[in-house]
C-alpha cells in the first residue's frame, strides 16, 4: 500500500504554494500541541477499560455491563482514576491470589475485594504484572495484523482504485452477515457496519451477538469476530482480500479500537473532532481517548477514517470548505503523533456542493483535487452526497455519477458508495445494485482519467484550490492565537460551542497523579519505530 | 356529467391525458427467467396495470431480480374523494424556524431538554437536539437562533425546573423512553405539576414530552402543551416551538 497519489502523476497539478503548505502544516501542529499535551497528562474510564481488555478481562455482568466497567468503577471508588487502574488491579491480584483478572473483576463487584495504591517492592511487582498481562493482549493484536498482511498476500488488494466502500446496517449482525457477503460478491471490497442509533453516547461496550438496533448493528466483540469470519469466507471465495469497517468514536472510543485489533478489522472511524462537535463529547475525553484510539490502531495496521464530510452536512460546502482543510491537517497531526502512517490516514471529505451552485461541478474537483494534493500518501475517504439528495431518485442517481466521476479524476482511495435513495429508505437490495452499476461503469470508462486530467494553469480550478488553501490558512493562524480548545469552546468547527468544562463523560476524566502508570501506553509509545 | 366534475377524476399521465400510464420497479426474490419475467408481469397486472411492458429485468445474486415496468394503470382518482390529515402547524425550514426567531422574538429562543427520572435512554432526546440529528435532518443545536442545553439523561424533577428558570427556557422538552408501571406518566405528570408549582401560568415554558410510548392526546391529562410520539423529527419539533411560540400563542394549551 501507501503512494496512493504518487505515480499517478496526480501531484503537483494545483501549482500549490510549498511554503504555504509547509506553514499549514506547522500551524496544525501549533494548535495541536497544547491538545497532546492535554491528552498525555489525563486519562479516561474508557482508556482504563482498553488496558483491562488487552490484559485479559472479558464479558459482562447478567445486568449486560461488561466487567471491564465494574473492575474500573470498583478501583476509581476505592483510590481514584488518576493512579491508572492497571497496578490497583494488578496489586490485588497479587495479595487476593487470583489469577483471572475477569474472577477480580466479579469479586471486586461483589464488594470483595479492596484496592489500593501499593508503593515500593509491591508497586513493581505490580507494575511488572500489569505490564505483562497488557503485553500479551499487544501481541494477539500484532498476530492478527500479521495475519491480515498474510491474507491480503494470499487473496490480493482489490484491482482497482477507489476501493469500493459499502455499508450494511440491518440491526441484525445475522442479517448483516449475508447482505455483506452479497455486496462483496457484487464488487464491495470495504463493508462497513454502521452502529445502533445512540451507541456512541453509551459508556460502554455491549456483549456478545446481537440482533436488535436502530438504524445499525451495535458494535460488540462477537458481531466484529462473526462478520470478520464471514468476510475471510467471502474473500477466499472471491480472490481478493474483503475489508472491514467500524466505529471507533463516541464515548468508548479506546475500547472500540483495541477490539477491533482484537478482531482484525481493518478500518475504522476515527475523527478527532467529532464526538465533540456532534455528539456533544467533553472535549478532554474526546482527545485523551482519541489518542490512546490511534496509537492502537498505528500497532495493528488500522486504517482511520476521518469524519470532515460531516463539516459539510451542517454548513455550506462552498463557504466552509476550508474548514475540511483544517479538519483534515488537524487530523494528520494528532495521526502523525499517535504514530500512524500516511497510508493508514483515510482523512475524509465529501461531494456536499449544491448542484445548483454554478460551476458545482468544477468546484467539487478543485476541493477533492486540493485533498489529493496535500496529502500525496494518504488514501483519503471520498464521501458521498446526502444533504442535496432530495428523494429524487433519478436526478440522485446523476448525482452519484459525477461523485464517482469527481473520485475517479482526483485519484482518491476509498470510495463510499452513494445511494440514490439517500434520505428515502435503507438501501434496498436493488438500490445497491444500481449504485454499484453506477460506479463500474464510471471507473470503467473513466478510472485512467485522472492521468489525463490536468487543469488548466491559473485556470479556475487552480485558483479556487489555493483560495482554499489560503483560507484555511487564515484559519489555521486565527485557531493559533486561542488554542484549538478555545477555538471549539466559541463555535469554530460547524455552528458548535463546545466548552471545554462541558459535555458528556466529562465525569470519566481524570488528570494523571504522580505515579500514574498505563502499561498500554509504555509498550505503543515504547515500542514505536 | 358537468366539466367540473369530470376534472375531479383523474388518472396517471404519461404523454396523453387519460392514458394512464405509470412506471413501476420492485424486486422479486427469484433468479431472471422466463418465469420470474412472467411473475414480474402478473403482479403488475395484479396492481392495475394492465397491459403491463416489462423493459427491464436483471438479476441480483443469486435469487434476486429486479424489474421494471411500464404500462397503463386502470385505477382513477376521485381528488374530492382524497383525505389527508392536516398538521395543526405549519412544517418550516430550518432556515424559516431561525428567520421568524430572529425577526419576531428578537432573541435566541432557549430550549431545555432532559430525560427525567430513572431514564437513561438518551436516544429520543439526542436525537431530537444533538446536532447530529436524525433521519437525515439536523437537531435543535443546529438551528442558529436556539439555544439549546441539553441536559442528558437521569436528571431530577428539581434540576429540570431550576435548568429552565436558570436558562430562562421557554420551552422545556423531556423525552421518557421506559415504561416500565407507566414510568413515563408518573414523570410527567411530576414534571408538569412541579413547573405549575414553580412558577406563574405566564412565565412557565412550553412543557413538551416525547417518546415512542405516549398516547399523543393525552396532553390534558398529563399536564403539558404537547406530546410528540414514535417518528418525530426535529424539524417537526422546531417548528411546533415556532408555532406555540411565536406564530400563534393561542394554540398553547
Amino acid at each position: 500500500m501507501g503512494e496512493w497519489g504518487r505515480g499517478d502523476g496526480v501531484t503537483g497539478k494545483l501549482d500549490l504554494d510549498p511554503v504555504l503548505v509547509a506553514r499549514a502544516r506547522e500551524l496544525a501542529r501549533r494548535a495541536g500541541q497544547p491538545v497532546v499535551d492535554l491528552a498525555r497528562s489525563h486519562t479516561t474510564v474508557s482508556v482504563e477499560r482498553a488496558v483491562l481488555r488487552l490484559a485479559g478481562v472479558s464479558g459482562a455482568d447478567p445486568d449486560g455491563i461488561p466487567w471491564v466497567n465494574r473492575l474500573v468503577d470498583a478501583v476509581v471508588a476505592d483510590v481514584g482514576l488518576g493512579h491508572g487502574v492497571a497496578v490497583p488491579v494488578f496489586d490485588a491480584l497479587a495479595r487476593e491470589q487470583i489469577a483471572d483478572v475477569t474472577l477480580l473483576a466479579q469479586k471486586a463487584a461483589a464488594g470483595s475485594v479492596r484496592f489500593q495504591v501499593p508503593s515500593g517492592r509491591a508497586a513493581t511487582a505490580a507494575r511488572r504484572a500489569a505490564r505483562r498481562a497488557v503485553g500479551a493482549g499487544v501481541r494477539l493484536i500484532d498476530r492478527r495484523r500479521a495475519e491480515r498482511d498474510r491474507l491480503v498476500r494470499r487473496y490480493g488488494d482489490p484491482a482497482q482504485r477507489p476501493w469500493i466502500y459499502l455499508i450494511v446496517a440491518t440491526g441484525d449482525i445475522y442479517e448483516d452477515i449475508p447482505q455483506a457477503q452479497a455486496a462483496a460478491r457484487a464488487g464491495a471490497d470495504v463493508i462497513a457496519v454502521i452502529r445502533s442509533t445512540g451507541q456512541s453516547l453509551l459508556d460502554y461496550v455491549p456483549e456478545g451477538a446481537t440482533r436488535e438496533g436502530f438504524a445499525g448493528t451495535y458494535a460488540t466483540q462477537e458481531n466484529f469476530r462473526l462478520m470478520r469470519a464471514a468476510l475471510d469466507e467471502s474473500s477466499k471465495e472471491l480472490g481478493r482480500y474483503v475489508r472491514l469497517t467500524n466505529y471507533a468514536s463516541g464515548l468508548c472510543m479506546p475500547e472500540m479500537a483495541t477490539l477491533a485489533g482484537l478482531e482484525r478489522l481493518d478500518m475504522m472511524l476515527n475523527d478527532s473532532m467529532y464526538g465533540i462537535l456532534f455528539r456533544d463529547i467533553n472535549p478532554i475525553r474526546t482527545f485523551v481517548d482519541q489518542r490512546f484510539s490511534r496509537q492502537v490502531h498505528a500497532r495493528a495496521g488500522i486504517i482511520i477514517n476521518t469524519g470532515e464530510d460531516n463539516y459539510l452536512t451542517t454548513a455550506d460546502a462552498v463557504d466552509e470548505a476550508h474548514t475540511v482543510t483544517v479538519s483534515q491537517l488537524l487530523n494528520e497531526y494528532f495521526a502523525h503523533e499517535a504514530g500512524l502512517a500516511d497510508w493508514q490516514l483515510g482523512l475524509g471529505h465529501a461531494f456536499e456542493i449544491n448542484p445548483d451552485v454554478p460551476e458545482s461541478l468544477r468546484l467539487e474537483l478543485a476541493h477533492a483535487l486540493l485533498a489529493r494534493e496535500l496529502f500525496p500518501d494518504a488514501p483519503l475517504k471520498w464521501m458521498p452526497p446526502t444533504k442535496h439528495m432530495t428523494g429524487d431518485v433519478f436526478r440522485g442517481n446523476l448525482l452519484d455519477g459525477f461523485f464517482n466521476l469527481v473520485g475517479a479524476m482526483t485519484g482518491q482511495g476509498i470510495l463510499l458508495v452513494g445511494m440514490m435513495t439517500e434520505a428515502v429508505v435503507t438501501p434496498w437490495l436493488s438500490d445497491r445494485d444500481i449504485a454499484l452499476q453506477n460506479v463500474r461503469y464510471v471507473l470503467g470508462a473513466a478510472g485512467g482519467l485522472h492521468e489525463d486530467f490536468v487543469p488548466a494553469p491559473g485556470g479556475f480550478i487552480q485558483q479556487r484550490a489555493n483560495r482554499v488553501l489560503g483560507e484555511a490558512v487564515e484559519l489555521l493562524e486565527r485557531i493559533g492565537d486561542q488554542s484549538l480548545l478555545t477555538a471549539i469552546a466559541e463555535g469554530t468547527f460547524g455552528i458548535m460551542k463546545r466548552p471545554a468544562d462541558r459535555g458528556k463523560g466529562l465525569a470519566g476524566v481524570a488528570r494523571h497523579e504522580g505515579d500514574y502508570y498505563n502499561p498500554a501506553t509504555e509498550i505503543l509509545e515504547g515500542d514505536r519505530a | 356529467m358537468t366539466a367540473a366534475a369530470e376534472k375531479k377524476i383523474v388518472r396517471p399521465y404519461g404523454d396523453t391525458t387519460g392514458d394512464g400510464m405509470v412506471q413501476v420497479s420492485f424486486t422479486l426474490p427469484v433468479p431472471h427467467d422466463k418465469r420470474a419475467e412472467g411473475a414480474a408481469v402478473q403482479l403488475a397486472n395484479r396492481m392495475g396495470i394492465d397491459p403491463a411492458m416489462l423493459v427491464h429485468a436483471r438479476q441480483m445474486g443469486d435469487g434476486f431480480t429486479f424489474f421494471v415496468v411500464y404500462g397503463r394503470v386502470n385505477h382513477l382518482v376521485d381528488l374530492a374523494a382524497v383525505q389527508v390529515v392536516e398538521r395543526d402547524f405549519p412544517l418550516l425550514s430550518a432556515k424559516e424556524v431561525n428567520t421568524v426567531v430572529k425577526q419576531r422574538l428578537r432573541r435566541k429562543l432557549s430550549v431545555v431538554g432532559a430525560c427525567i427520572g430513572t431514564d437513561a435512554h438518551t436516544v429520543g432526546i439526542d436525537a431530537i437536539l444533538n446536532v447530529k440529528g436524525i433521519a437525515g435532518e439536523k437537531g435543535l443545536e443546529y438551528y442558529r437562533e436556539l439555544k439549546v442545553t441539553n441536559l442528558g439523561a437521569q436528571v431530577s424533577v428539581p434540576e429540570l425546573v431550576e435548568a429552565a428558570r436558570r436558562e430562562k427556557a421557554d420551552a422545556v422538552l423531556v423525552s421518557q423512553v421506559v415504561t416500565q408501571r407507566d414510568a413515563h406518566l408518573h414523570n410527567t405528570r411530576e414534571m408538569s405539576a412541579a413547573f405549575r408549582e414553580a412558577m406563574p401560568a405566564g412565565k412557565r415554558p412550553l412543557l413538551i414530552v416525547g417518546g415512542p410510548r405516549f398516547d399523543e392526546t393525552m396532553t390534558g391529562e398529563l399536564g403539558v402543551d404537547r406530546i410528540f410520539g414514535r417518528g418525530t423529527t426535529p424539524g417537526e419539533v422546531a417548528s411546533y416551538l415556532v408555532h406555540a411560540l411565536i406564530t400563534d400563542k393561542k394554540a398553547r394549551a
